[in-house]
């Protein structure tokens, strides 16, 4: 079943091609990668997907509905959720809040329900409540719920965040260098929930990483990226050997004094 | 009975508060204090949802106040009395007392279709841009309002004490003071539920992260629509009231300066708390009625005043805390939160 399938996607910052002729499917319950030196347009790339960006040029269909031109909350309520590269909690909310409100688009409620407190009110909210309970508790954030975003370490942050974006109950979960930061012990610890939530929660996980050791753990298919324009795609050991992965990463094999001449 | 612990009490003291006005325990003096002091409280609370819980800057609340105050006040006049702008009443003078509360609701819902007018731009910018935007509308508002003749243009327009003469020959109770208790009472109880909904906290969840807020799934336009007119509104609810109790409005009346006054409270009170907003609407008024005595040296004492705030305390009194965060116990009056952890 194709879940995200990307058409010749093309963006333009200014005369900047940051994104070039991209194609792109991603299956049902799959693990991708996307990966590439800084610059290479991975993060436009998610920034499209959620329709934060509207694309220029080619088509991005979900669950084979064209998501052009909609809204980021709209494409969000379609089932994808994303995570930031630098962490976007809300930060004078709690733990538990954010995580409830990233339900927002489910509620089912608007403003007269809530200030009236009509029963359809009093049943949505009580529904977000056990959502969000039940998330905290399977992340193991229970100790933290009270807690605001900003007073937590770092590790503890991208967990809430991956929460925030769980509870939208997705169907497509973007990562955005999810290991950004984080110590060799908090490495391990997130490897082991990507695959976690890949399994309990049954979706499809795309995630952008510079850290190796994640990519090639966890990924089953990777997708290398240099200038806007894809430059392998395969698996992590086929990847792992590609020369032109390995030029864009470590540049050209030939001195550089050499090239100058 | 602890549901509407709450609402009992306040309803309690305003009874207590309405009867001693009419045994004349409370002089009129006194009265209008207390006026002024719901009014300034329903200004200062419904900024706080746009300055504090949304975390834009407006500051053209006493546009939106003069659009509820001339709507009202016009059809008062209009339906209720003889005036010499419209002529006979159009209903029996008698009814006012129950189409009062009708004709203040439609003051607020034509102040806040004003607010559209900073909704719609705030899609596209915010902060500093969007603050100017607020000065402009409510310029555009008083200026339109000078230069409307009919309804006096610059010169104002009265007849709103022939409206509360009318009540009070149906029952002479102290009208007045009566529907304030009321707006004030709603008011309060409104934005505290909607803040504390999940849906309302989408208004934090924006001034947090407004980019975070749309692509996690928060309606963010459909939010700053409802803010701003629920804001808008609410101050157009409190200029109907404050055109009765004056029974004489001018344009001029409804200026940055007034603005300004609703602008102190609410950073008095503190951003994003509602308690603080009703504190500091509360000392606010007191203060300035002590400070009368001085006259236009008030202007100079009140800003003084903001500058120290902002030196010495810029998150104002209560900052983003509530009474019952300082207070726990108060919280046994209050109804139970919804799965608070």
């Amino acid at each position: 079943m194709t879940l995200l399938e990307i058409e010749n996607l093309t963006h333009y910052f200014g005369g900047l091609k940051a994104v070039c002729n991209l194609n792109l499917r991603l299956d049902g319950s799959e693990l991708m990668g996307l990966i590439g030196p800084n610059g290479a347009g991975k993060t436009t790339v998610f920034n499209l997907m959620s329709g934060f960006y509207r694309p220029m040029e080619g088509e991005i269909r979900f669950l084979g509905r064209s998501i052009r031109g909609l809204r980021p909350h709209e494409v969000t309520t379609l089932g994808i959720a994303r995570t930031f590269q630098n962490i976007r909690l809300w930060n004078s909310l709690s733990v538990f809040e954010n995580i409830c409100i990233s339900q927002h688009c489910q509620l089912g409620y608007g403003f007269f329900h809530s200030v009236l407190r009509t029963p359809g009110f009093v049943r949505s909210e009580r529904r977000v409540k056990k959502r969000t309970e039940e998330l905290i508790d399977l992340l193991g954030l229970r100790h933290y719920a009270p807690e605001f975003p900003k007073n937590l370490p770092y590790g503890l942050q991208r967990r809430v965040e991956i929460g925030r974006a769980l509870a939208l109950r997705p169907k497509l979960l973007l990562l955005d260098e999810p290991a950004a930061g984080m110590n060799p012990g908090e490495v391990d610890e997130l490897i082991e929930t990507i695959r976690w939530i890949r399994d309990e929660f049954k979706l499809t996980i795309c995630l952008i990483e510079h850290h190796m050791r994640v990519v090639m753990n966890v990924c089953e298919r990777i997708k290398v990226l240099d200038f806007g324009e894809t430059i392998a795609e395969g698996r992590p050991d086929e990847i792992r050997l590609n020369p032109r992965v390995i030029e864009a990463y470590l540049g050209d094999e030939e001195p550089a004094d050499a090239r100058g001449n | 009975m602890r549901n509407y612990g709450s609402i009992l009490s306040y309803a309690t003291l305003c009874a207590l508060a309405v009867a001693a006005a009419k045994l004349g325990i409370l002089n009129a003096y006194i009265q209008l204090i207390l006026m002024y002091i719901g009014i300034n409280i329903i200004l200062s609370v419904s900024l706080n949802l746009v300055n504090g819980y949304m975390g834009e800057f407006s500051v053209g609340h006493a546009g939106f106040m003069a659009v509820g105050a001339y709507v009202t006040s016009i059809l008062n006049v209009w339906l209720f009395t003889e005036s010499p702008v419209f002529g006979p009443p159009l209903l029996s003078p008698f009814s006012a007392v129950f189409l009062f509360p009708a004709t203040l609701l439609a003051g607020g819902v034509a102040a806040a279709v004003v607010g559209l007018l900073v909704a719609v731009p705030s899609f596209k910018t915010r902060g500093d841009y969007l603050a100017i935007i607020t000065l402009a509308v409510n310029y555009i508002v008083k200026s339109s309002i000078e230069n409307i003749q009919p309804i006096g243009g610059a010169r104002g327009f009265m007849g709103m004490r022939n409206v509360i003469g009318s009540m009070q020959a149906v029952l002479n109770l102290p009208w007045n003071l009566i529907w304030v208790f009321i707006c004030v009472g709603a008011t309060v109880w409104i934005i505290q539920r909607l803040v504390n909904s999940t849906y309302g906290k989408g208004i934090i969840a924006l001034r947090d992260d407004e980019i975070a807020a749309e692509i996690m799934g928060v309606n963010t336009r459909r939010m700053k629509i409802v803010a701003f007119m629920l804001s808008s509104g609410l101050a157009g609810v409190a200029g109907g009231l404050f055109a009765h109790v004056l029974g004489y409005i001018n344009p001029g009346t409804f200026t940055i300066m007034k603005s300004t006054e609703v602008l102190v409270m609410v950073y008095l009170g503190g951003m994003g708390s509602l308690s603080g907003s009703v504190l500091s609407a509360i000392a606010l008024t007191i203060a300035l009625e002590v400070f009368r005595p001085l006259q236009l040296v008030k202007w100079v004492v009140l800003p003084l005043l903001l500058i120290l705030l902002m030196i010495f305390r810029p998150e104002g009194i209560m900052g983003h805390r509530e009474l019952t965060d300082v207070f726990p116990k108060l919280r046994s009056w209050l109804p139970p939160k919804e799965g608070r952890i």
